[in-house]
């Protein structure tokens, strides 16, 4: 062996060494493990993509306007009450079933309890009760997704179980659960509390099915590629392997996923609120007003129409949300 | 075909006792006490015999399978001795509802015309309208038609059928008067003057579950449709020369058709489901509202009962949606 050849030899072992530090270090840093929606974006790496999709996204008309509305209703929810100071829970009897009149822009109910107060009060409920049953459905359906998509063993049981919980009649199941289990959990946790607790994880638990097969799919297909053949053939260990190479790759269906997720959440709390099986009385949301208004729905319509339009709006909202996420992420469509 | 039909049949059975486990222990786990409502002056030794006399004094395991025995061999033996008079196994005992101290079949099937006749009529209503609307929308895209479709298709599936069905009430049967706002179970079709007040009550529930059924669908349709225009065989079909109307028509909505068939079959128990609102929402007295009464009144039998009927359809018709698939797609293959 000549000097030289030693010497390539050296620089090559030292140059592996180099590059695999450099792979090393911004693969623990850049890490997103917990919450790769809000970390993906600052990445330098991802973030064209993510711009990419949001100048897609923009040229869909339905979905910026639904987006601006969306935002309007958000607002209205959340810096609404600080700008509207009645108390939502105030009753002023002498002042009840009032129409539109300066003190209450949107009248007051049966009780003399403000309209819009409630209406900002009930928002923040159901908008909540959307965003949390959202996040643990894809949660899980994302866990057990990948799971099963990855992990060859798994496949056939989480199959089975999700097949099971397809075949389950939910909207009964759901109204079972909340009955059974309002009283017991309103006594540990408070009645509002526990209310939300019991409502956010039984719509979690039995809407996760299409997001897991969804994702079950993608990874399927992703498995086969040569980017994580090459990735395996360097040893990345399968944590690693998940959640860098897998799990941003199969981030756009769940997003999207997610946003048509928060819809059915809100549809069904409403519907358990109007079904009398939802939060207690003195805790508005939105489904639960329009329950309280359909005794006096002749006298009073407005009462009924202004949560039912806000609820159908939002739903609206973010399924032309969902609907343009879709088109600009999907990468048959986003080069026109 | 005939082995994978065998197959997905024999799969069923294991998925449904499982469901009705999982239905029946959260029945077990619930705090709720039938006896709840006894009085307090009764003496706790009668209230034991009490809750002997319901069954409930056996460990649950016990009381899970009488109550398959029950459902799976008491009742259909009872059906074949009412239809044929013969008197197979007669005198096992039958579920009884805890409300009524009536046999639980007995209860459903006088409620069962009801929501059959809603939901059916709207389901049928819902696909008619549904199917004509996809197929233009998709023949013209991206036209006003289109645009016009998409967008009340979209409002209409983002509008719960509880919201969509009191404004009806509040327009047609209040402000206008032209329907009532209470569906009549106890009329009964004699005459053309009662079969035009059936109709009459009937249109807004059958309206309302329409239009959200039709949203759905149609966008499916649609979807089927775009995809179908684009193959092939649809250049083939007009090079040879055939009119545009056949091509569309024929060509194409019958293997467009052959998606949304099972999508209309997977739905329907869905519709079912969605059916316990809007009979919530117009009063009518049909399975739904017997299932929410039942579990507000503790009526543990009838709760089980229903249930796993819901069960039984959603795995029936996904048997039947894999089946159909099969039959009018030759290309699909299962063994």
């Amino acid at each position: 062996m000549t000097d030289a050849a030693a010497q390539t030899a050296r620089d090559r072992a030292e140059l592996i060494r180099e590059s695999a530090a450099n792979a090393a270090i911004p693969a623990g840093m850049a890490l997103p493990p917990d919450d790769p929606v809000t970390d993906v974006a600052p990445t330098p790496a991802s973030r064209s993509q993510w711009r990419d999709v949001w100048r897609q996204f923009r040229r869909h008309r339905g979905a910026m306007v639904a987006l601006v509305l969306f935002w309007g209703i958000v607002l209205f929810v959340t810096v609404g009450p600080y700008l509207w100071r009645i108390d939502p829970t105030y009753v002023d009897i002498r002042a009840r079933n009032q129409g539109f009149t300066a003190a209450h822009p949107l009248g007051t109910d049966q009780l003399g309890r403000d309209m819009l107060a409630r209406l900002m009060k009930g928002g923040q409920v159901s908008l909540a009760v959307g965003l949390t049953a959202m996040s643990i459905a894809v949660t899980l359906g994302s866990l057990i997704g990948i799971l099963s998509g990855f992990f060859r063993r798994l496949d056939a049981p989480l199959m089975r179980v999700t097949e099971l919980f397809l075949a389950l009649p939910l909207l009964p199941l759901l109204l079972l659960m909340v009955t059974l289990f309002r009283e017991p959990l309103g006594k540990v946790l408070g009645p509002g509390m526990g209310t939300f607790v019991l409502i956010v994880t039984a719509i979690g638990a039995t809407s996760w099915m299409q997001a897991a097969r969804i994702v079950r799919g993608d990874v399927l297909g992703l498995k086969e590629r040569e980017f994580i053949l090459a990735a395996r053939s360097i040893g990345t260990p399968n944590r690693r392997m998940v959640m860098r190479h897998i799990l941003p790759n199969v981030l756009s269906p769940i997003v999207v996923a997610a946003t048509l997720g928060i819809a059915t959440a809100i549809i069904t709390e409403s519907a358990l609120s109007f079904l009398g099986l939802g939060f207690p009385p003195d805790f508005p949301t939105w489904g639960r007003l329009l329950y309280d208004a359909i005794e006096q729905m002749q006298m009073y319509p407005w009462r009924v129409i202004l949560p039912g339009v806000l609820i159908s709006l939002t739903v609206l909202t973010v399924n032309y949300i969902g609907d343009g996420l879709r088109d600009a992420m999907d990468p048959r469509i986003r080069g026109r | 075909m005939l082995t994978f039909a065998f197959r997905r049949i024999l799969l069923a059975i294991p998925t449904l006792l499982f469901i009705s486990l999982v239905i029946f222990l959260l029945l077990e786990a619930s705090p709720g006490d039938p006896l709840g409502d006894v009085p307090l002056t009764v003496p706790p030794e009668v209230k034991e015999r009490m809750r002997e006399a319901l069954g409930l004094g056996q460990a649950w395991y016990i009381r899970y399978v009488l109550w398959l025995k029950q459902f799976f061999w008491v009742e259909p033996l009872h059906w074949i001795n009412q239809a044929f008079g013969t008197q197979l196994g007669s005198g096992g005992q039958r579920i009884i509802s805890f409300q009524s101290r009536s046999p639980v079949f007995d209860v459903i099937a006088e409620r069962l015309p009801q929501t059959l006749t809603v939901v059916g009529m709207s389901y049928l209503i819902g696909i008619l309208i549904a199917i004509p609307i996809g197929i233009l929308s998709a023949y013209r895209q991206y036209s006003w038609f289109d645009q016009l479709g998409t967008f009340v298709s979209m409002v209409g599936f983002s509008m719960p059928t509880f919201f969509t069905g009191v404004v009806f009430i509040i327009v047609f049967a209040v402000n206008l008067q032209w329907f009532p706002s209470i569906y009549d179970t106890t009329h009964r079709v004699t005459d053309w003057d009662s079969f035009l007040r059936q109709v009459r009550q009937m249109a807004m529930p059958v309206t309302v579950l329409a239009l959200y059924n039709a949203a759905q669908i149609s966008r499916f349709m649609r979807a089927s449709m775009l995809d179908n225009l684009g193959q092939d065989y649809v250049r083939t079909a007009r090079a040879k020369g055939l009119s545009e109307r056949t091509v569309v028509l024929k060509h194409v909505l019958r293997n467009s058709l052959i998606p949304v068939v099972t999508v209309i079959a997977l739905g329907l128990p869905a519709v079912f489901g969605g059916a316990i609102i809007t009979e919530q929402v117009f009063k009518v007295n049909g399975l739904g509202q017997l299932l929410i009464s039942a579990i507000h009144a503790n009526d543990i039998p009838m709760v089980l009962t229903l249930t796993f009927i819901f069960a039984i359809l959603i795995v029936t018709f996904t048997l039947i949606a894999d089946i159909v698939y099969g039959i009018l797609d030759p290309r699909i293959r299962y063994d």
